[in-house]
This record gives C-alpha cells, structure tokens and sequence, in this order.
C-alpha cells in the first residue's frame, strides 16, 4: 500500500450516520407495510459495522434506506449532520458511497474508467477529469490495493477484483459512510476475507463509516467493531460482538433444529445426533481435530476428566486411541476414526 | 484518448468525406469527381445541366443522408445504454407505429379521411401532409409512452411497454391497410420503404436545425450515459439524477427517431447496427468517444445505402429500408463475432 493523504480527512461531521426513530418499509397503494421500526442507530466515523440477520429480515431494506434508494416510511436519516430529505442527489452521492450486490455488467471500459465514474459529481459537463479528480481516483485504486489492474478490462476481472473495484468507485465520491449490500455474496472464502479485511483497514486509515451486510456471521464477529443484529421479530440488538455473542441474541436469531451456535467459538454446529460424551486426551491440533471428527459424528465433546464419557480418545503424532467399557480400539488417521464411530452408531 | 480511439475517429472522418464525394458523383448518370468539386465550390455558375443536377437534387440528398444516419446512430446509442438493451433502436418505445398510423391516416384516406381534409384546409400537400401526419403521430405515442413511465420504477418494464403500444398502433394500421383501395396501398408502399430524396433544400431548413440540435442534446449527456452504463442504481448512488435523466434521454432519442421517419420513412436497422459497430472498432463503452463515432460511422452508413439503392442503374431504385438491412446485418454479425467487446457481448 502505497502512503498516501486521504483527501477530505478533518471533515467537521461527528456521526457519520444517524437515524431517528426510523421506520422501514414498503409503501402499497394505500396502505404503508413496515419491516423494521422504531430504529435508532449511529456510526461513527472510522468505525466498521456489520448488519447481521436471518433472510428476508428487512436488512436490504434498512441499507436501501439508508442509501436514500427508497423512501423512509416513518422518521429520519441523517448523513453528516443532514437529514437525507434536504439533499441534492450531488450532495448525497458526495457523503454516502454504495456498493451493491447486483452483478455489474458492463464491457469495454477499463478500471480507471470504472473509477473515474465515480468522480461524475465533481467532474465537468463532459466528464472530464481535473488534476484533483485524478489524485482522487490513483488515491481510490491504490486504497482498495488495485494498482495493478488499473488498465484491465473491468469485464474481464475475478468477482473479487470486481467487488475492490467497485469499493474504489465509492471511494472515488469521497464519502464520510460506504454502504455495502452483501458484497461478499459471490466471492470465494478468501476474497471474502480479504475484502472485510480490506473494509476494516480503510475505517483505519480515513474518517470514513463503513456500514455492511453479510451472511458470513463468523468473519463479521470477527472483523467489525460493531454488530447490529436484527432479530426474528424485528427488533434490533447492537454493540460491539463480544457483547452481542453474550446477550444470546445470535443463538434466538439463527439457531435453528439442526444448527446451534457456540459462543465460545463465535461458530455454529451441525447437530448431528447424540451418541453420548467423548473425553478427549492429549494437547495441541491432533485433539482438537479428533474433537471435531467427534462432534461431526454425532458426540458431545466434554472434558478429559468428565465423570464416565461413553467414549475416550487419545490422539497424538503415532495416532489415535480410543476406548470404551466394551474394549479398546486405534488407527493412523482421522478418516479411520471416523470410519470407527460411524460403524459404532450402526450398531447401537 | 487512447491511439487506437484517434486512429477509429481519423478513419471514420475520413470515410465520410469520401463517401459524400462519391454520393454525389454516382446517380442515374455518373458525374466526374472533379466536376463535383467544382459545382461544389462554385455553385453559382449556372446554365450547366451536370452542376443543377449536383447542387439541387443530389446534395441536399446527401446532406439527408448523413443527418438522418447520424441521428439514427445517436439515437439507437442513447437506447442502448438507457435500457441496457443490446436490440434497442430509436423506436423502441413505438415512435415508428405512431408516425405510421398518422402517415396511414393521411395516404390511405386522404380525399375524404378527416385528417386529409384537415391537412388541406391548411394548405398541405403531398409530402409536407405526410410529414405533419407522421410527426403527430409520433408524438402522441411518444406522450403517452412517456407519461405512462413516469409512473414505472424499471427500466425493462418501460421498454416492454414501448413495445406493446408500438404492437396496438401497428395493429390499427394493420385495419386501416386491410381496409383500403389497392392504388392507395402503392403510396403507402411506398413511405415504407424509406427515401432520403424526398427532403428538398426547403424542407432541409426544417429537417437540418432539429436533427442538429438532437444531436447536440444528446452530445451533452455523455457523462450521464457514461454512469448509467453501471445500471441505474448505482448511476442514482453516483449523483445522477435518474428519473430526470431517462425522460430527457428518452425524449431526445425519441424526436430523433421520429423526425427521421417523418422525412425520410421509417428507416430500419441503421439505429441498432451503428452502436455495435462503433463499440466494436473502438474496443471501448465510453460515450466520449462513441458519440462522435456513432455520429459519423451513422452518416457514412446512410450515404453508402443511399449510393447502393441507386446503383443498379436504367432507374431501378432499391428500397433503402432492404438495401441498409441486407448490407449491415452481415457486417454486424462479423464484428460481434470477431471482436466479442460490445457492451452488451458478456
């Protein structure tokens, strides 16, 4: 990464995002159908946020809003200390930059060309690009770490590389909060990490909010600063995801027949049966992997000194060891084990 | 500008010139290229057959010619990119039904029909009749194209719409055809297949100034197409002020395709064909670039369709709509397969 000076830094808003008692929804012939009401809710400049919750919850809906795409049923917005209502489209695209899921299908244009788009409230009648507009553009690029593709054909790029170019087009506009809608919903798992990384590290280095919608839970409790959930009847929990995970809300919002969430691990699990307890012995990877084989077998992994596990397994670098009160049995790999407990669970 | 866009305008400037030399040299009689030159210089010397026949009939032919292909060109560019719509062309939103219905109104009742006896109570007649007819016409359905859509949030729905009262227009026109004398399906005929020879230097100053400022307006919002080109909602999150964008896109493209067709008949293909061409040879989307080159690609591709609906020579003249349509469509074909980076080729 190149150092570079973000332009726009000691910009004079506070809250970068604030909504007051804001109602979400769709507006029918006559009749208003909310999705989420009563929100209220601030970001900071420099802070990243992830919205979490299940499908269908209203989460597009609440960014769209957000983003002025469509109407506020109830209540307000405000951008950097103004109320979305009051400004221009050049105004607002000059606060908020937005990235969405949607595929962009557009061939033949570069990515600076694609970037430079982002420029089209500051540039002039034609399109054309001052000297400042350039620095804004080479800034944007270098930001999201897409130097090398500037000259590529935007068609021809990964859906990752097309997603950073997308964030350096919202860049471009200089905003104070970058919405995001899933961007991560076509990318592979280490574009998708790389480009929360990449959200995360840009909250650092300039005052900009970052506001993101995801359904990979794990890496937002992982990489955001703050978590807003929104929960199956519609009520929102926020705070940072520590206190998140503590208040339970994940497990009421996601947990379903065959999925339950370990806090401790800031994970889910497959519920997959109950063959009893499994003690495991030993220390470092090869427990905690056969610990795993365990769990996806159907076993509730307790502690080595549990009182009377059904089963005990012992791993280390000769292999695996397992016993129980019919008789002892081992292997070299995890993929006999497994082999073991599922001819175990055949016969019980 | 990148070398290869240059090198493509160049080459296209340079087409055109050459391409309007030779539409007024070839005709039902050859006329040297040299004397061309002269009768363009000098045109007042009068008294020769050759230099009458050159300033009179052929040039404001041709002058037709590159108006109505470059506002074509534009126009199908303009719906292209607003509907992101690889088969869109400057009527997509039923401008040419329109203008046929006040054009069939006009040709195949006029005598008796109302707006024949209307049209000549004002004085009308003959071409200036079908013309008015045909600009009314498309204007009604373009205003009630465009008032319908203001109401209508996506863009696919507002070009299905388009399509759907250009099929009800086509349809009364279908009635109006099946319902009329044999020698009046002639004329009729006969505006169908379309014609750059029937605008004179009078009309010209009528046809010239709108086409020009069409092209002028549509000139002035490369920008806004240029952010459309990443679809409307992320154009709307960049600053553009979409609704207000595709009325006056739409609007622009609209008066474009109908005052060709009020002039020169519905002319077919042009608008779709130039766009993809120009993508192709510039190997780029971006409106700066493509509008000039949709402007003169149009131009020249009308005034070598003029110059082959001639060519036959002993006064068969081709119809223009097959003569565009059977030339460009190969073309078309050749370079979508050859370059496969229109905008629209993923």
């Amino acid at each position: 990464m190149m150092a570079t000076t973000a332009p726009g830094v000691g910009m004079p808003f506070d809250a970068a995002l604030r909504t007051r008692d804001l109602a979400v929804g769709y507006r029918m012939r006559r009749t208003r159908r909310a999705v989420l009401e009563h929100v209220n809710l601030a970001v900071d400049s420099g802070e990243l946020v992830c919205l979490l919750g299940p499908n269908g919850i209203g989460k597009s809906t609440l960014l769209r809003t957000i983003a002025r795409m469509q109407p506020a049923l109830w209540g307000s917005v405000e951008l950097g200390g103004a109320d979305l209502r009051s400004v221009s489209h050049a105004e607002l695209a000059r606060r908020l930059g937005v990235v969405l899921t949607e595929r962009v299908a557009v061939e033949a244009l570069t990515v600076r060309q694609v970037v430079g788009l982002g420029r089209y409230t500051y540039s002039g009648w034609f399109g054309g690009l001052t000297d400042r507009d350039r620095a804004a553009v080479d800034w944007a690029i270098d930001a999201v770490g897409a130097r090398h593709l500037v000259e590529r054909d935007f068609s021809r790029l990964s859906d990752g590389e097309r997603q950073r170019v997308m964030i350096a087009r919202a860049l471009a506009q200089e905003p104070v909060l970058l919405v995001l809608d899933e961007p991560t919903a076509f990318l592979d798992v280490p574009s998708r990490v790389e480009l929360m990384g990449l959200l995360r590290q840009l909250t650092r280095e300039r005052p900009l909010a970052v506001v993101v919608s995801t359904h990979d839970l794990e890496l937002a409790l992982r990489t955001a600063d703050v978590i807003w959930l929104v929960m199956p009847g519609g009520e929102l929990v926020t705070g940072a995801p520590e206190d998140v995970v503590l208040s339970g809300g994940i497990g009421q919002a996601f947990e379903g027949r065959q999925i339950r969430f370990h806090p401790e691990e800031r994970s889910f699990r497959l519920l997959t049966g109950s063959g009893g307890d499994a003690a495991v012995h030993g220390s470092g990877l090869r427990a905690a992997l056969a610990a795993a084989v365990l769990e996806r077998e159907g076993y509730t992994v307790v502690t080595a000194s549990a009182a009377a596990p059904t089963v005990s397994v012992h791993a280390d670098e000769a292999g695996w060891r397992l016993w129980t009160d019919q008789g002892e049995c081992s292997g070299a790999d995890f993929a006999s084990l497994a082999d073991y407990l599922r001819g175990r669970s055949m016969q019980s | 500008m990148t070398r290869r866009e240059t090198a493509v305008l160049a080459a296209l400037m340079t087409a055109v010139a050459a391409v309007f030399l030779l539409s007024l040299a070839m005709g039902s009689t050859s006329i040297p290229l040299g004397r061309v030159v002269k009768a363009l210089l000098h045109p007042s010397e009068d008294g020769d057959p050759l230099a009458m026949v050159i300033t009179s009939i052929r040039l404001p032919r041709s002058v037709t010619a590159m108006l109505a292909g470059a506002a074509l060109g534009i126009a199908g560019l303009q719906m292209q990119t607003l509907f992101r719509n690889p088969l869109a062309d400057p009527f997509a939103l039923g401008i040419s039904s329109g203008a046929s219905l006040g054009v069939a109104l006009v040709v195949l009742g006029s005598g008796y029909g109302p707006a024949g006896a209307f049209g000549t109570s004002l004085g009308m007649r003959g071409d200036a009749l079908i013309t008015a007819a045909a600009i009314v016409g498309a204007a009604l359905v373009l205003g009630l194209v465009l008032i319908v859509s203001s109401h209508i949030a996506n863009p696919a729905t507002v070009l299905i719409l388009g399509l759907m009262f250009g099929y009800a227009v086509t349809a009364i026109v279908t009635v109006l055809v099946g319902a009329s004398q044999p020698e009046r399906l002639q004329q009729w005929a006969q505006w169908g297949f379309g014609s750059f020879s029937g605008v004179t230097w009078q009309r010209l100053q009528l046809f010239g100034p709108l086409i020009l400022a069409g092209v002028l307006i549509a000139s002035s919002t490369t920008k806004q197409l240029n952010a459309l080109l990443l679809g409307e909602n992320y154009a709307r999150s960049m600053g553009l002020a979409v609704r207000r964008v595709r009325f006056l896109t739409m609007l622009g493209a609209s008066i474009l395709g109908a005052m060709v067709t009020a002039f020169c008949g519905p002319i077919t293909f042009l608008g779709i064909a130039v766009p993809h061409v120009c993508r192709g040879l510039l190997g780029s989307s971006d409106h700066r670039v493509l509008v000039p080159a949709v402007v003169l690609l149009g131009a020249a591709v009308a005034l070598i369709a003029q110059i082959v609906s001639l060519m036959p020579g002993g006064g068969v003249v081709l119809p223009l709509n097959a003569v565009t349509s059977l030339m460009g469509a190969p073309v078309v074909v050749a370079v979508l397969l050859r370059s496969r980076r229109g905008a629209f080729a993923g």
